[in-house]
């Protein structure tokens, strides 16, 4: 439905002062895709925004908008869309005006804009609140009127700063469900910047995970969550155990890896770029307690602590080998017991030693 | 209990000075009417004619003439040099901006005497001495960093997301500023503009040493009528007080309307957040 | 316009300079140049050589001019201390909001806006040996003679007063109000009694603000010139410096010398905040010692 683009091509550094923000970041964002932003504060995914926007110039670099060069058009001119992560609401106009604004800079006749509005209030569910001002509407009505007033010019791409960062909860994960929603609906191309997993995760075609200006890794929410391709990316997305190991040859795929008298059997993935040293991590949840069918991966260990958590327990074991696995299960474990754990082959994964999480 | 003792001793003396400054109001203004009045509670007889006695002998059309010109005159170029500089301080962070910031705040600490008789004298050698001209631009010195003060909160307190978004939906800089920006910083722009206007009213010092060549305002016409040769009858230049009086009134009424009265005084302990 | 991002540091471009020059140009030549060109000024004496002290030499030769500087120190000095301590007393009294507040605040702001020559006027009448206060201490016995309040140095200090007190208050109002109320709950908790919270908890905190207001208030005070003149004796007991910077300017058409007396002003001036600053260095040294020793 919307004019939408065929292909943006980022490639872009800055800084401030002395202080490198973006590191020669490259993204290439096609047309239709939701691509995710992710990282913690500071790692300048809202820095990317800006300048993909036009509020911030990039120290070098540029960007294409399918071919043509767009880093020296000013904001106004890019024809993007952006929500913002407190709204930012004209509070002295009405949600009627405010949504209308950019349509009214445009000189269009008062007719359609007032079926414009109209219908973009339908779309986001607040017929009735045209009159009202900002300061009478709700957190997560305020941020459907930034929307609307986005959507209304039916930008070629649309830029989420953060959006639902100020909402609780509950209203978040209905707000996203919307914002999928309209995004498949109108055909949009949207770039979303979040430090939230959960969001990125069930929101994504694409999650593009920075840290400290440096992409870490690039893929779909699947590839991040399951096969992290660094420290960094796995501790992110959940992974709380973390070994050191030394690498065996691999053999038809997989690979062993030796710590401390231990030996644990792992999936290699193909582009593995790491040496012999390595780090083989696993989440918590994917450990089981007890023995596994084929007996492979197994650790012994005391568990030291234990958190209630009602479907399941967290624990943490001490292994003979004294290493210490963070652990969830709904097995009823207690402090004291002796317990044989395994960790799962396919859930272990192989990850190069830079990059360790902090 | 001594906690309620303190707290009476708080509001009789609240009240004790209230009392005082509403005497003395008072004072000046039955004074103004009085026919005449010695010892007494209350004048004998009143009369309003000591105010055409002073709108005659004191030149008082002149007077109030000079001094709202000079007021309006101050508000307009006060703002007109201030409203840029604030909105560049509120929005950049630059090297210099602590300096800046000390240089604006000296003439409003520095008392207007002592820097005001170098001021007069630099301005007497220039010529504009004694002239409405030189008023002007004396009192200048204090209200415009007076003005960029005022207006500095009012500008931060506009978040940069909103000038953002106005960008992103299509306005040019023009734009922005006509549409946003301005209907946003009304409340400051007026309250800015009332303080200068007070204070320019009211300003003693510098429109003291400017005066001359009938640039008086009001303020120093009274002044001068106090000490003036020949015996001025002391209801006249109450009259002219009052007038005086009711033309600050005025100002700080509508003044009200829009500002708390801490802010009227200029606060250097906390930045607004 | 170049684009910046909250919080970055910028130089400025261009137009960025352009904002602020009408203004920093103004205060430049309008403020600090004649500064300057006073002291340049001071300096070349209306019958002396150029570049010479003379002026100074004369001031501090002549009684009738360097006694101005006792006097006026006698005038803001005691001012001071009773405007901050009377502030002081009610601001800490109100911290946690007052009875009718709006128009209580209202009305200490008029004496600041009607300005020195409104009150001066109204003091030599309200306070007058035929004024309504004699009027009402003689009727109510409480005195036999009218009091002489006017035309001396109690009423410039009743000027004076009245000009800075509800500044002062203002201030330290909202200073105080800003002070975290749960320190003083926490004290309270832990046993201390009001004065040991005031002097123990609440006084060291107000301090940095307290100096603030008293540095203001006194340089404000020294600078006394009308209120000298309308209601207290010019030629005698309270005749300020600033009379006398005055008189040179205006009346001996002087101006070198007038020049040189308003530096002698500043310089007193600056004299008494150094002074200040350095008793606050002493005392937050007084204050942190204790805590810091563990």
């Amino acid at each position: 439905m919307t004019n939408t683009i065929d292909q943006l091509h980022v490639s872009i550094t800055k800084r401030f002062g002395s202080k490198t923000v973006l590191d020669k970041l490259l993204l290439e964002i096609r047309g239709r895709e939701f691509v995710t932003f992710l990282g913690p504060s500071g790692c300048g995914k809202s820095t990317a925004l800006n300048i993909i926007a036009g509020l911030l110039p990039p120290s070098e670099g540029e960007i294409r908008l399918d071919g043509q060069r767009i880093d020296h058009l000013p904001p106004e001119k890019r024809g993007f869309g952006m929500v913002f992560q407190n709204y930012a609401l004209f509070p002295h106009l009405t949600v009627f005006d405010n949504i209308a604004f950019g349509l009214s800079l445009k000189r269009r006749p008062p007719a359609e804009i007032r079926d414009r509005v109209t219908a973009m209030l339908n779309l986001v569910r607040l017929t009735g609140y045209e009159g009202r001002y900002p300061s009478q509407l709700s957190g997560g009505q305020q941020q459907r009127v930034a929307i609307a007033r986005a959507l209304v010019l039916h930008p070629r791409l649309m830029l989420f700063d953060e959006p639902l960062s100020n909402l609780d909860a509950k209203l978040r994960v209905e707000m996203r469900a919307e914002i999928k929603q309209l995004h498949s609906k109108l055909g949009l191309t949207s770039i979303y910047v979040t430090h939230d997993q959960a969001e990125s995760l069930s929101l994504s075609d694409r999650i593009v995970v920075l840290r400290d200006g440096v992409l870490m890794q690039e893929g779909t929410p699947r590839e991040i969550h399951d096969r992290p391709k660094n420290a960094f990316v796995a501790d992110f997305m959940g992974f709380r155990n973390f070994f050191p190991v030394r690498l065996g040859e691999p053999v038809g795929g997989f690979v062993e890896g030796f710590a401390r008298g231990a030996k644990l059997l792992a999936l290699l993935p193909h582009d593995f770029s790491g040496g012999s040293d390595a780090i083989m991590a696993i989440r918590p949840e994917d450990i089981g307690v007890g023995r596994s069918a084929d007996g492979a991966n197994i650790v012994r260990g005391t568990v030291e602590l234990v958190e209630y958590l009602g479907r399941e327990r967290e624990a943490v074991v001490a292994t003979d080998a004294h290493a210490r696995i963070w652990l969830r299960t709904p097995e009823q474990i207690s402090v004291g017991d002796n317990v044989e754990l395994n960790l799962p082959t396919e859930r272990i994964v192989v990850l190069p030693v830079e990059g360790n999480p902090s | 209990m001594r906690g309620q003792k303190l707290k009476l001793a708080i509001y009789v003396f609240i009240l004790g000075f209230i009392l005082n400054v509403l005497g003395i109001i008072a004072n000046v203004g039955v004074s103004a009417f009085a026919k005449r009045w010695f010892g007494s509670p209350l004048p004998p007889a009143f009369t309003t004619d000591w105010f055409t006695y002073a709108w005659t002998n004191f030149e008082l059309g002149h007077v109030l003439f000079i001094t709202l010109f000079i007021a309006l005159t101050v508000v307009l170029i006060a703002l007109g040099i201030a409203f840029p500089a604030a909105y560049i301080i509120a929005r950049r962070n630059f090297r210099a901006k602590p300096f800046l910031l000390l240089l604006y705040f000296l003439p409003l600490l520095i008392p207007q005497m002592t820097y005001g008789i170098p001021l007069a004298t630099t301005l007497y050698k220039f010529g504009i001495g004694a002239s409405v001209a030189g008023v002007i631009l004396a009192v200048l010195v204090p209200m415009v960093p007076l003005a960029v003060f005022i207006l500095l909160p009012f500008f931060e307190q506009i978040s940069l997301n909103l000038e953002w978004s106005a960008s992103m939906l299509g306005a040019n800089r023009r734009q922005v500023f006509r549409r946003i920006l301005l209907p946003l910083m009304v409340p400051g722009i007026l309250t800015a503009g009332l303080l200068v206007l007070v204070n320019t009213i009211s300003n003693f010092e510098l429109a003291f040493l400017l005066a001359g060549g009938g640039s008086q305002t009001l303020v120093v016409a009274l002044y001068y009528n106090v000490f003036a040769g020949g015996v001025r009858p002391v209801y006249s230049i109450d009259a002219m007080a009052l007038i005086y009086m009711v033309m600050v009134m005025s100002v700080l009424l509508v003044a009200l309307r829009f500002v708390r009265p801490t802010q009227m005084v200029f606060r250097l302990d906390q930045p607004r957040r | 316009m170049t684009r910046v991002g909250k919080g970055e540091r910028s130089e400025l471009d261009i137009l960025a300079m352009l904002f602020l020059l009408p203004s920093f140009l103004y205060v430049l030549v309008m403020f600090v140049y004649p500064f300057a060109y006073g002291i340049y000024a001071s300096l070349q004496p209306l019958n002396g050589e150029i570049w010479s002290f003379k002026n100074y030499a004369s001031f501090f030769t002549d009684p009738y001019q360097y006694s101005t500087i006792r006097t006026t120190f006698a005038l803001a000095i005691p001012n001071t201390i009773l405007v901050v301590l009377t502030a002081l007393f009610l601001a800490y009294g109100m911290r946690r909001g007052i009875w009718m507040e709006r128009t209580i605040t209202t009305i200490l702001v008029l004496p600041i806006s009607l300005g020195v020559i409104f009150l001066s006027e109204g003091i030599l009448g309200f306070y007058g040996t035929n004024g309504w206060l004699n009027q009402i201490l003689i009727g109510a016995n409480l005195v036999r003679e009218p009091l002489e309040l006017t035309h001396n140095y109690i009423g410039v200090i009743f000027s004076l007063f009245m000009q800075q007190f509800p500044f002062c208050f203002l201030m330290l109002l909202g200073y105080i109000s800003g002070i975290d109320p749960s320190l003083e709950s926490s004290a309270r908790v832990l046993g201390a009694g009001p004065w040991t919270v005031f002097s123990r908890v609440m006084l060291p905190l107000i301090t940095p603000g307290l100096l603030i207001a008293f540095a203001l208030v006194f340089v404000m005070s020294f600078a006394v010139f009308p209120s000298a003149v309308m209601v207290g004796q010019p030629a005698g007991s309270t005749r300020s410096i600033a009379i006398a910077a005055y008189q040179q300017a205006f009346e001996q058409y002087d101006m070198s010398y007038a020049s040189a007396i308003a530096v002698i002003m500043g310089l007193c001036q600056l004299v008494a905040l150094i002074a200040i600053v350095f008793l606050r260095r002493r005392m937050t040294i007084a204050t942190t010692v204790g805590v810091g020793k563990r």
